[in-house]
């Protein structure tokens, strides 16, 4: 589905990607896990034009979106919810979700759309009309989650979703994460510092450092691995 | 705080005041008998003024804060609940339109002319509003647009001799244009850089009006703008006035209908989301320089509109009528009013208008006491004096 290739990116002379390539076919869930600095966000912005690439090819389902405008790539059907949520703090639940659906024009889908939101968390159904900067921490990740989900991605890239959140909150995440995948084929890029969940809802993962890539396997793999336990699950 | 706590400050301002003024409300040097009068009195008044002065600000500055506390969120402006309320926003309406109809036959031309000008503010204050209101687009350089309206119905009307109601729309798409090629290189700036920049191009346009004679006629302006005709009709000096009146009142409505349209539109909570979030709109598929672009392009369609009118009101226009003074009072007309509210806006151009008028009995105190009801109203009511509420989704079963 999303192919890079070789793909370099700079933040003025930073070298932030060093030559990364990556593979996401459709329906996975695939991890990015690395420490703090390594790319991973960098990555995310990368592919969705925010940080120009340098060098190399992204394509997704066949057609080169490196060069091409952040609302483009969007309209293609891949959505970035960034780092920090980013949810609109003075509009209310509601109007966050249909500024999800700005580029779409079928009110029928975009009803369907929020129903189905609003069974898949209940608890922003209750605050649809509270404004968005008072939401809780969690309340606020279901919303950025909830608003992506509204543009109806075909690929979703979830960037630290687990930021910030206790436990239970982040589990109750997670467990959507995998839901929304297995409902509606979904593909689900996720960057996490949090390895052990990540890599226990993820078909496939990659391993970061320093802008390069390390280490490729499978969920279950990654989670036996040595070097992947000493260095990311703290055991 | 302690009641001592503020007196002692209190104290120590009207010190402070008393040092500051010393020389010139004590000192008085008289110049024919060389000799120095010593005013301690004025010392003394300047002490308990400043006192009292200051206890005043503190108490008001505190209750503020109280009333801000209990309440912050819930806090909504009452003239706008008297607005959303259907029980008194028709009679209210009515007797605005009423008032608006009958304002030219009851009150001198003098005032009228005066309205007018306040009109086309209002006019100017709501196109602005988009840009900053909406946007959140700081643009210091509003007035430019405003002078390429003025100057297009003066000179398509010199050398193609183009009626006023052609020239408002073409003066509108002019302006629309440059605020397109000003927007365009510029719009990838952010906040205080965009209003730097902005604020120069504003100044480039009166400079170029100024210097290039052959074009725009130099410092000495273009005289003989016709006023607008009635259907072909000459219309006498009061008719016209009238006219024009109606005219402003007309385009203001026009204005407001489409502000409350793009308001709710698509393309304005685009704005709205701009303000808050750069990311996120980049996220949800929103073409950042575009939404701007468009946002900037109708702020300048609006001042295009309203230089057209001001030309042909006033039949006189040269550079000094587009200085970066009246960017400034646009800008105010905004902030003071509310930046976002279209109510707002129309009491701020009012208030900033006519309040320098009717203030000329002040003589040289005017303008002292303008900025002091800029100052205060910034402490006290930071949001402007009809804050924005925004309408907001209620869900309905
Ligand atoms: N806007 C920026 N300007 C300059 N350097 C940046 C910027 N954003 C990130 N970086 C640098 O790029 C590297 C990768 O950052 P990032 O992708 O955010 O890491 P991660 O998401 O893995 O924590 C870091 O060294 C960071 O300091
Ligand atoms: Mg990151």
């Amino acid at each position: 589905m999303l192919k890079i290739r070789n793909i370099d990116a700079f933040y003025g002379n930073i070298h932030a990607l060093k030559n990364i390539s990556m593979d996401i076919e459709k329906g996975e869930i695939i991890s990015l896990i690395g420490a703090n600095g390594a790319g991973k966000s960098t990555t995310l912005m990368t592919i969705c034009g925010v940080v120009p690439a340098r060098g190399g090819e992204i394509t997704f389902e066949g057609t080169a979106i490196n060069n091409m405008a952040t609302d483009k790539i969007v309209a293609l059907g891949i959505n970035q919810v960034p780092e920090g949520r980013h949810i609109f703090p003075y509009l209310t639940v509601m109007e966050n979700l249909d500024m999800g659906a700005f580029l779409r024009s079928d009110a029928r889908g975009i009803k369907q759309d929020m129903d189905y939101i609003f069974t898949l968390f209940p608890r922003l159904a209750e605050r649809r009309n509270q404004a968005g900067g008072t939401l809780s921490g969690g309340e606020q990740q279901m919303l950025a989650i909830s608003r992506a989900i509204m543009t109806r991605p075909r690929l979703l890239l979830l960037d630290e979703p687990s930021l910030g959140l206790a436990p239970i909150v982040t589990r109750q995440i997670f467990e959507i994460i995998k839901k929304i995948n297995q409902e509606n084929k979904t593909t689900i890029f996720l960057v996490e510092q949090n390895a052990n969940l990540a890599l226990h809802i993820s078909d496939r993962g990659y391993v970061m450092e320093t802008g390069s890539i390390t280490m490729t396997d499978t969920g279950r793999n990654l989670l036996a691995n040595e070097d992947v336990k000493k260095a990311y699950l703290g055991i | 705080m302690t009641a001592k706590n503020e007196l002692t400050k209190s104290l120590m301002a009207s010190i402070w005041f008393m040092f500051l003024t010393f020389p010139i409300m004590v000192i008085r040097v008289n110049t024919v008998t060389d000799t120095i009068e010593w005013r301690w009195q004025n010392m003394f008044a300047v002490g308990f003024g400043a006192f009292f002065l200051s206890m005043l600000w503190r108490y008001l500055i505190r209750k503020k804060e109280m009333s801000g506390k209990k309440d912050s969120q819930s806090r909504k402006s009452p003239i706008y609940q008297v607005i959303r309320d259907q029980k008194f926003a028709l009679p209210g309406l009515a007797a605005i339109a009423v008032f608006t109809i009958l304002f030219p036959h009851i009150f001198s031309m003098y005032q009228t002319n005066i309205m007018i000008s306040a009109l086309i503010y209002v006019m100017l204050g709501l196109g602005l509003n988009i840009v900053i209101g909406l946007a959140g687009l700081l643009d210091l350089g509003y007035v430019a647009f405003f002078a390429v309206g003025a100057y297009s119905y003066a000179l398509l009307n010199l050398h193609y001799g183009i009626t006023f109601w052609i020239a408002l729309p073409l003066g509108g798409l002019l302006g629309a244009v440059a605020g397109i090629i000003l927007g365009y290189p510029v719009l990838r700036l952010r906040g205080d850089y965009l209003a730097i920049v902005t604020l120069g191009f504003g100044e480039i346009i009166r400079l170029v009006m100024e210097n290039w004679n052959e074009f725009s006629f130099g410092p000495s302006g273009i005289a003989n703008i016709p006023k607008p005709g009635f259907f072909g009709m000459e219309l006498s000096l009061h008719a016209t006035t009238i006219y024009i009146f109606y005219t402003i009142v007309a385009l203001v409505i026009f204005t407001i209908f489409v502000i409350n349209r793009l308001e709710n539109s698509r393309i304005g909570r685009a704005w709205i989301a701009l303000k808050d979030d750069e990311i996120a709109c980049q996220a949800m598929g929103i073409d950042k320089a575009r939404t701007k672009l468009r946002a900037f392009a109708l702020g300048a369609t609006w001042a295009g509109m309203g230089g057209v009118v001001f030309a042909a009101k006033t039949t006189f226009i040269n550079p000094a009528s587009f200085t970066i003074w009246e960017s400034v009072i646009i800008l105010c007309t905004v902030v003071l009013g509310g930046m976002g509210s279209i109510p707002g806006v129309i009491c701020g151009a009012m208030l900033l208008i006519l309040l320098p008028e009717y203030l000329r009995d002040f003589g040289e105190f005017r303008m002292i006491t303008f900025g002091s009801v800029l100052v205060l109203m910034m402490v006290f009511r930071p949001g402007g004096m009809i804050e924005n509420v925004r309408k907001t989704y209620q869900f309905k079963k």
